[in-house]
């Protein structure tokens, strides 16, 4: 087994693909992370804000979003948005990002959701009763006080994104495509050389070392936001 | 020119199936200290949070400095188009009209004194910044915590967060102040500091709207004592008369009861 993983190791060829696994791996958990955050932030606003004729349908549909999102398996949803919902030849990488960001963002709206109700009903009415508009409080009041609550939660779920990104390979990848992350890279490895234990370790450290920065990001920014506080 | 600041009609409040108000009718005059007290549940903080629609009434008439804040028919007839128009553009408009200080003084912990007294004022752009930041000082000197300007609330005493929390509804130049059980959430030995503010508060002709079981407060302070029952007003009367010829039979009992 550790000759295999030299013998992986000291072939270029391999070797680029595991690095190649890797950028595809980071890239794509990063833009669907964004993606994430950026809709589960809308979300949970939107649900969140107070009731309104407007707003009655569109929290109806965030509703439909995180259940239909959050209810269903990931790997169910990556092959009905790569081979029907976005069936278009090329585009296959980016309706696979799409997936893991739609999916995320039910996840992330409701940390932040749960976040932003732990903060208590006191203040919102303090910073109407001053005047304040709802989103006023929110951004200026509220946020600040629910973020400490909502970036550890986040966190873990952006680490359970980059690792539920490795079945991005189900829906076919070759090498030099977006679809081929680390654990495709591993599962070309295994042709060379056919010890999956090899290849799995190695990769396996990959995703380990990046969940290990990611970890480090995550302490940073709690203990900024805990300095700040006083 | 009209000495009414808040003019309340038949106002109605339901939770559900549970009638908190039924039925509410007040007129305050500018300068009124006007005492709200009656028995736990009553609806006494329900009707402050009518008042500057924290709660949605279900029907009745708030008017405030002669324009509707509020105006729902029994039937749930709405105004018309035009006043309901008025009513919604100005909501927020009304309520920095109304400063409320809450049992809970609700400060913003995660902002220093000075921050939470300055933020309303200079986001609505009632003041600028430094404006807003030489009256916030001059208020605490008033309250005796300008040393706390850059203190955070949670290193704070409750007397001071409620003496904070008066300051900071009135960095916003209210017309009409509200008082939700001020002092109800505070040590005993601190109560008195917080009634001084009220106090002087009074002195200087501000009007106030205040739930309190402090007698004494209400005796020497008060302008009208108002007993709410049942979620309407009983009664109500000068200080003077107030404790010394209660009429209704509930609220002889309840003088009883406190006094
Ligand atoms: N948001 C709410 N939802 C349901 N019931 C409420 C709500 N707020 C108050 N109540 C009920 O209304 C009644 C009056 O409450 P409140 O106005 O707080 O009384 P008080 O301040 O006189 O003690 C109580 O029975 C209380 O349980
Ligand atoms: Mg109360």
């Amino acid at each position: 087994m550790f000759n295999d993983i030299i013998r992986i190791l000291s072939d270029a060829e391999l070797v680029g693909y595991i690095v190649e696994g890797l950028l595809h791996s980071i890239a794509v958990t990063f833009v669907a992370a964004l993606l994430g955050l950026v809709l589960g932030f809308t979300v949970a606003i939107v649900k969140i804000a107070p009731n309104n004729k407007w707003l009655k349908p569109l929290k109806i549909f965030c509703d439909l979003y995180t259940t239909v999102f959050r209810g269903t398996p990931v790997a169910l949803q990556l092959f009905i948005m790569v081979f029907a919902v976005f069936a278009i030849p090329g585009f296959k990488p980016y309706a696979a990002i799409l997936t893991f960001g739609i999916n995320s963002g039910a996840y992330v709206s409701e940390s932040i959701r749960a976040g932003i109700t732990s903060v208590d009903k006191g203040q919102m009415e303090a910073g109407r009763a001053l005047g304040l508009t709802w989103m006023q409080t929110m951004v200026r009041i509220i946020l600040p006080q629910a973020i400490k609550n909502i970036i550890p939660a986040i966190g873990n779920e952006m680490i359970a994104l980059l690792k539920e990104t490795s079945i991005i390979g189900w829906v076919g990848s070759t090498p030099g495509s977006l679809t081929f992350d680390l654990n495709a890279a591993a599962g070309t490895i295994y042709r060379t050389i056919p010890n999956y234990l090899a290849s799995g370790i190695i990769v396996g450290l990959c995703y380990l070392a990046v969940v290990y920065i990611m970890v480090f990001v995550i302490k940073y920014i709690e203990k900024r936001l805990r300095r700040n506080e006083r | 020119m009209n000495d009414n600041i808040i003019s309340v009609r038949n106002l109605h409040k339901k939770f559900g199936n549970l009638e908190v108000l039924k039925g509410v009718n007040i007129d305050v005059n500018r300068g009124d200290v006007v005492v709200v007290i009656g028995p736990s549940g009553c609806g006494k903080s329900t009707f402050l949070r009518c008042l500057n629609l924290l709660e949605t009434p279900t029907c009745g008439e708030i008017v405030l400095e002669g324009e509707y804040v509020f105006k729902k028919g029994e039937k749930g007839e709405k105004a018309d188009k035009q006043t309901e128009h008025e009513i919604a553009k100005n909501i927020n408009l009304h309520r920095q009209k109304i400063g409320m200080v809450f049992q809970q003084f609700n400060l913003f912990p995660h902002l220093t004194i000075l921050k939470n007294i300055t933020l309303a004022p200079v986001q609505l752009k009632k003041m600028s910044e430094q404006e807003a930041t030489e009256k916030a000082l001059a208020l605490l000197k008033k309250v005796g915590l300008e040393d706390k300007a850059n203190a955070y609330p949670p290193t704070l005493s409750g007397g001071q967060k409620q003496r904070i929390a008066i300051v900071r509804a009135l960095a916003m130049e209210p017309d009409v102040m509200l008082f939700d059980e001020p002092t109800s959430a505070l040590d005993p030995e601190m109560v008195g500091e917080v009634l001084k503010v009220m106090t002087e508060l009074a002195e200087d002709k501000m009007t106030m709207i205040v739930v309190t079981h402090e007698m004494g407060f209400a005796k020497e302070v008060g302008t009208r004592i108002i007993f709410m029952d049942d979620g309407v007003i009983k009664e109500e009367n000068s200080p003077k008369e107030f404790f010394k010829n209660p009429k209704d039979s509930r609220l002889k009992e309840f003088l009883s009861k406190i006094l």
